[in-house]
């Protein structure tokens, strides 16, 4: 059954023009996308694609002068504003890009327990701290110390721990790679598709082709607000991508990996 | 700690230099003032004294030495905590600074105090509720301050509440013909409330105003969006992150405000014939009472300075991401 959907998911920013006027600038467009239980979604595209502004739609954090039409469905119920703030760290959890996502003047074990707070976990004790830390490799010492200290690898494993610790049922991940060297990327997918094989439903948003096939089921590929296919992550593995649309065949040989390869065969 | 010992001594340093230069360019200006201090000193009886006497009296005080030698004996005077005598007080310029900080320490400590905490707060429900009607009220509130001069405030409120209204006392900071021991907290509270108000309404808008920017920039920062990502309420988002990562800012405004702070008391102490420091700055300036003038301007210098300097200690103290061995720009790091 499927887990989350959007359905014509449109987003335009309303800004003022002139004195009176207004103009609705559109940036993401008709986009129509679902995941299930047990199943990773990479939401690729270029930069300026629109691959965050949908995160933050399907999580309903954007400014006061977004214009949002279509709908957000979360196992079958369509989703208003207030229905997504309840759902949000609870049975929705976000993984934001980068370090700058934490306070930098509170302790890791601070921010741990005012997201379990917030994700509505009662008496959330240093013990669960540490143990929520635990499962992704990083040791009780972290809880005392701050931000700016981590490494870009350490700090994306204690948002990992962040999102987990109100049992979400999707985790929506943005860009979670980034920066990080090949080890640590790999250990996050497999973070990931580890969430998905406990039966939770993962949405990857990323820029990085490759790592997304390789961690994915399957492929979205936005192009300026636009969804301009939704692929099988094994069809960008057969035979050079040739069973792919033009345009993500396009980029997948585009890679340097591939381009040679695809050079070779033609 | 020695990280610890090196990082005050530096400031202590840094602040003998800074107060070694206000006596240089004070004393200066004194000179060059056309303030005769002994016409000063004489006052009515200067048609009394002939030029031979003046002459004398010149003499007897070193002005007759050149500047320089004028300037070090004052400076060798001050170290040894000779402040000379006040013609305007007719006493010792210590005792009348002694007098005088009581009682503008009471109206300057609860006005800075008032404007730290009540600013601080305004600034905070204001960012909270952006745009709100909260918002646009604290706004035009602090906005219409921000540009009012204190001395105008102050004479509204003489003749809103003290002519008009009868509820304050018109002057002094205690009701007149008694004796100090006589007067009880009431009466010096009573007699405190307006210039009290008059001071903290300038600085209460310039907190307020300060903190709702600052407030504002957090509220949009990526640690605000992921706190409402996780479930935060819009209250929890501001107090959680915003008020605590906007506080460090409020307070470091707080402090470097005590210059506009001994400012604005003066204005207002003049207003309510209030007997503090204000007041007594006024007098000296208007009366060339030169070493009650340099000893209030070197005084003002040391808690101004000393003010800022606690200013950066606290952010080295509480901001984490400062580390002072390594000799980080203190106000250049941001939330």
């Amino acid at each position: 059954m499927t887990l989350f959907s959007v359905d014509r998911l449109t987003v335009a920013f309303r800004r003022y023009q002139g004195l009176v006027g207004e103009v609705d600038i559109g940036c993401l467009s008709d986009l129509t996308l679902d995941v299930v239980r047990g199943e990773v979604v990479a939401v690729f595209g270029a930069s300026g694609a629109g691959k965050s502004l949908f995160a933050h739609a399907a999580l309903g954090l954007l400014p006061g002068n977004a214009v949002v039409t279509g709908s957000i469905r979360f196992e079958g119920e369509r989703l208003d504003a207030a229905r997504i703030a309840a759902l949000r760290g609870r049975r929705i959890a976000l993984v934001p890009q980068s370090i700058s996502h934490l306070d930098p003047l509170a302790t890791v074990g601070r921010q741990l327990g005012w997201a379990a707070r917030r994700a509505g976990r009662k008496g959330f004790t240093a013990g669960d701290a540490v143990a929520a830390l635990d499962r992704f490799g990083l040791d009780g010492a972290v809880l005392a110390r701050y931000p700016h200290t981590l490494s870009g690898g350490m700090a994306r494993r204690v948002l990992l721990a962040i999102a987990t610790l109100g049992e979400p049922d999707l985790v929506i991940a943005d860009e979670p790679t980034n920066g990080l060297d090949p080890d640590n990327a790999d250990r996050v997918f497999g973070y990931l598709r580890g969430f998905a094989d406990a039966g939770k439903g993962v949405i990857v948003i990323s820029h990085d082709l490759s790592a997304a096939v390789a961690s994915a089921d399957r492929v979205a590929v936005l192009r300026d607000g636009a969804l301009v296919a939704t692929e099988q992550a094994a069809t960008f593995r057969e035979d050079g991508g040739a069973g792919l649309t033009p345009y993500a065949r396009a980029l997948w040989r585009a890679l340097p990996q591939h381009a040679f390869s695809g050079v070779a065969h033609a | 700690m020695p990280v610890w010992f090196r990082f005050v001594a530096m400031r202590l340093f840094r602040l003998a230099l800074l107060l070694i230069g206000v006596a240089v360019v004070a004393f200066a200006l004194a000179k060059m003032s056309p303030v005769d201090p002994v016409t000063a000193y004489l006052g009515p009886n200067i048609a009394k004294v002939g030029p031979e006497q003046r002459a004398l009296i010149a003499a007897r005080w070193g002005l007759d030495q050149p500047v320089a030698t004028q300037f070090l004996a004052w400076l060798s005077n001050l170290a040894s905590g000779d402040f000379g005598w006040s013609a305007t007080y007719n006493a010792p310029v210590v005792d009348v600074i002694g007098s005088r900080v009581a009682a503008s320490a009471a109206l300057m400590g609860l006005a800075w105090m008032f404007s730290g905490v009540i600013g601080f707060s305004l600034g905070v429900i204001a960012a909270t509720f952006q745009g709100g009607w909260c918002d646009r009220v604290i706004r035009v509130y602090a906005y219409v301050l921000a540009s009012t001069p204190t001395f105008w405030i102050a004479i509204l409120l003489l003749m809103g509440f003290s002519v008009a209204l009868g509820w304050t006392p018109v002057c002094c900071a205690a009701p007149i013909g008694l004796l100090p021991e006589e007067v009880t907290l009431i009466q010096r509270l009573h007699h405190l409330i307006l210039p009290l108000v008059a001071l903290s309404i300038l600085g209460i808008s310039q907190i307020a105003l300060h903190t709702r920017a600052k407030m504002i920039d957090i509220l949009e920062s990526d640690f605000a969006t992921y706190a409402r990502a996780q479930g935060a309420s819009r209250l929890d988002v501001a107090l959680r992150h915003g008020a605590r990562n906007a506080a460090l800012p409020a307070i470091t405004v707080l402090f470097a405000s005590l210059g506009e702070l001994f400012g604005g008391s003066i204005l207002a102490e003049q207003v309510f014939s209030y007997p503090g420091l204000g007041s007594a700055t006024i007098a000296a300036g208007v009366r060339g009472d030169v070493p009650l003038l340099l000893a209030i301007a070197m005084g003002t210098t040391l808690v101004v300075s000393l003010g800022n300097t606690i200013a950066d200690s606290l952010y080295a103290v509480a901001d984490p991401r400062i580390d002072i061995a390594a000799g980080a720009p203190l106000r250049e790091i941001g939330p």
